[in-house]
């Protein structure tokens, strides 16, 4: 009997830091490159803000892949969804996101913001039930049904706004940049970081410490056997995807104020960036796509400032190089 | 029936409407001399082989790709620069094929080496990756390829419209430089999808097929599933070129939004579903109803349009815009995939079984 008995510690699943260390060499590296300390900084900063913009949109696709095996091509619908809902608030109430205090500019911006979600996460219902429940288990048709389904979002937002370029203004307190010697950190950048931070360590929370992402979890590696105990694997993921949709749109209003304007084909041209982060970090993996994220951004960043010309193609050649090294992303979670 | 690779259209009413594209399109240029039909008819002809060569590898292996455009796009390109930076010689078309084919066709080498190995899923993504860097590149290396502006080049003196070669006054139509082009694209789309026909009835197609269906089993049986999806990949992206290359003589223009642009791919993936995928003959009707559509529908949405405006209906005319015309294509293509996912082709092939 005693022999039995588990006296030690379980065994502990292996970890796996060389991708976490990735992103922190990479920026080291890169020091003495770029040779002047504040750009170093500058930099750094703008692609940890960029990095946490695309992880918010990317977590909800690669965490709908791992858990259905769906790949949502019309994800960038979301985005821009998210983007438009968020000029509905903050255009009307200019004179709040003029004004010149921090508390007038998030009263109007966490509404907009929230509004964003729950109109995207709402579509999101739409989309799982209309476009991929009749399609599940069947790849070729998800791409086509999702495809079409992104070009009928971007038509019908284009119907609805015009084709016009809207221009959206940062709110006045989170203009300029906090100046701490000859370092300079844009305010928004740093609102970005914290609201990208908050998401993943959320998400993680979520996952690591409640039963439903306990579910989730195990529904990514077997889904079979999680039906088989009893749960309803569908409503779960109905769940993730407009959760997943929901943030797609929190980050399309992130970007669209980054950016200053907002475009029916920001969703078009964000969603290759996204499918980028989503293999370099492994299908599935929330850990891996917020690396991937910030690797993808990095990149971009430093790339744009020592070789412009570069900068067009880096993010595929970041993806060449990740996926000979590991050719199933930074993470494989899935045995798919 | 040789010429056909013993895969004819298998249903009378297809016949017919094949037989009545290509003959209105042999005789397009006798009947509507007008530059607005022509245009019509070569683009059909251009994105029928276009289409097909896609269909070589959505419906026979089941691949997405959404790089097809930048085959395309590689084969107007070199073309386009080879005729700008030579003038315009044959010479210079010749320099166009010779480096147009063998890039367009390592490049499809190298991707499907690379991403073919695992998941059709996986393929798609890493294309549309590449594509769109590709795209990026071809707009902003503006000392080769012109950036958005493209380039514009001269004919070799043969195919430009002021050649007459038959004057009016001897048969009442006039063979000119451009009459002559047109059937040159005619021909060379006409010979490219019967040897697509070819190809996926040979023992090769049907691997491809097998494929398709169940990869592992294919692979079980011994063959190398790789090479073959490599093998498909590079022959669509060698046709896809050509196709490329027959769009800039047509056009003797070559630009980002021409040949290159994302909504060039979409637009070739609702001609392969809507015609029916895995028949190559979708690929000729696909072709037909999408660019009919996308030239005449779009008057008749105008009108609708202000029909629906001046009844004052709100949201009505924004809807039925012109512009929007993708829009009502994109709802088509949603519900073709989901009601009749073997198109138009299949639905003939098979009519639904009336309930006895």
């Amino acid at each position: 009997m005693t022999d039995l008995a588990a006296t030690g510690a379980l065994p502990k699943p292996k970890r796996d830091i060389v991708p976490v260390l990735l992103p922190a060499a990479l920026a080291l590296a890169m020091l003495p490159l770029i040779g002047s300390g504040s750009s170093w900084v500058t930099l750094t900063v703008a692609s940890l803000a960029m990095g946490m913009m695309i992880f918010i949109m990317a977590s909800g696709l690669t965490l709908v892949f791992g858990l259905m095996d769906v790949l949502n091509f019309g994800h960038g619908a979301f985005i821009s969804v998210g983007a438009y809902v968020a000029t509905l608030v903050l255009l009307p109430l200019a004179t709040w996101v003029q004004a010149d205090s921090l508390l007038t500019n998030l009263a109007v911006l966490a509404p907009a913001a929230l509004l964003s979600m729950a109109v995207s996460g709402a579509l999101g219902l739409v989309v799982e039930r209309v476009l991929i429940l009749p399609v599940y288990g069947q790849h070729l048709k998800q791409i086509l049904m999702t495809t079409g389904g992104l070009i009928v979002a971007e038509q019908a937002l284009y119907a609805l706004w015009g084709p016009q370029i809207i221009p959206l203004p940062l709110p006045t307190s989170l203009r300029g940049s906090f100046i701490i010697g000859d370092i300079a950190i844009a305010k928004y950048r740093l609102l970005a970081m914290l609201v990208g931070l908050i998401v993943f360590v959320g998400i993680q929370l979520v996952l690591n410490r409640t039963k439903i992402g306990l579910l989730i979890r195990a529904g990514v590696e077997n889904r079979e056997m999680v039906e088989a105990l009893g749960y309803r694997i569908r409503r779960l993921f109905l769940g993730v995807f407009m959760v997943g949709s929901g943030l797609a749109g929190l980050g399309g209003v992130m970007w669209a104020l980054y950016r200053e304007q907002v475009h029916a084909s920001m969703g078009n041209d964000l969603t290759v960036l996204v499918f980028i982060v989503v293999i370099i970090g492994g299908l599935g993996s929330i850990g891996g796509c917020f690396i991937g994220a910030l690797l993808v951004a990095m990149v971009a960043n430093y790339g744009g400032f020592l070789v412009p010309k570069l900068a067009l193609v880096s993010n595929i050649l970041l993806m060449v190089a990740i996926l000979m090294w590991r050719p199933r992303g930074l993470y494989a979670v899935t045995s798919r | 029936m040789m010429i056909l690779s013993g895969d004819p259209p298998r249903s009378r009413t297809l016949t017919l409407i094949l037989v009545a594209i290509i003959a209105a399109l042999a005789i397009t240029p006798l009947v509507f001399p007008g530059a607005k039909a022509m245009n019509v008819a070569t683009k059909i002809c251009i994105f029928a082989a276009l289409v097909a060569s896609y269909d070589l590898l959505l419906g026979y292996t089941g691949s997405v790709s959404f790089a097809h455009t930048m085959f395309y796009g590689i084969g107007s390109y070199a073309i386009a620069i080879a005729l700008y930076s030579m003038g315009p010689s044959w010479a210079a078309v010749a320099t166009g094929v010779v480096i147009g084919l063998p890039l367009a066709m390592l490049l499809a080498l190298a991707i499907g080496l690379f991403s073919l190995r695992v998941e059709a899923i996986f393929f798609a993504m890493i294309t549309l990756a590449v594509a769109s860097a590709f795209l990026v590149l071809a707009s902003q290396l503006s000392w080769l390829t012109g950036g958005e502006d493209g380039r514009s080049f001269q004919l070799p003196e043969l195919l430009r419209p002021g050649t007459v070669l038959i004057p009016k006054s001897a048969f009442g139509f006039e063979l000119n430089g451009r009459v002559l082009t047109y059937y040159l694209i005619f021909i060379a789309s006409a010979a490219m999808i019967l040897a697509l026909l070819r190809v996926v009835n040979s023992p090769f197609g049907r691997v491809l097929q097998a494929i398709r269906e169940n990869r592992f089993r294919a692979e079980a049986l011994g063959f190398r599933t790789v090479f073959h999806l490599t093998y498909a990949n590079c022959l669509a992206a060698l046709i896809a070129a050509s196709a490329g290359m027959l769009n800039a003589l047509w056009l003797r223009y070559a630009g980002p939004d021409t040949s290159l642009s994302f909504s060039i791919m979409l637009d070739i993936l609702l001609m392969v579903v809507i015609g029916g995928m895995g028949t190559i003959y979708g690929a000729i009707i696909g072709a037909t109803i999408f660019i009919l559509a996308q030239n005449y529908l779009q008057a008749l949405m105008g009108a609708a349009s202000n029909a629906a405006a001046e009844a004052g209906l709100p949201l009505l005319p924004g809807l039925l815009h012109p512009d929007r015309w993708l829009l009502w294509l994109g709802l088509l293509f949603i519900a073709s995939v989901y009601f009749f996912p073997t198109g138009v082709v299949g639905r003939l092939r098979n009519p639904p079984r009336k309930s006895a």
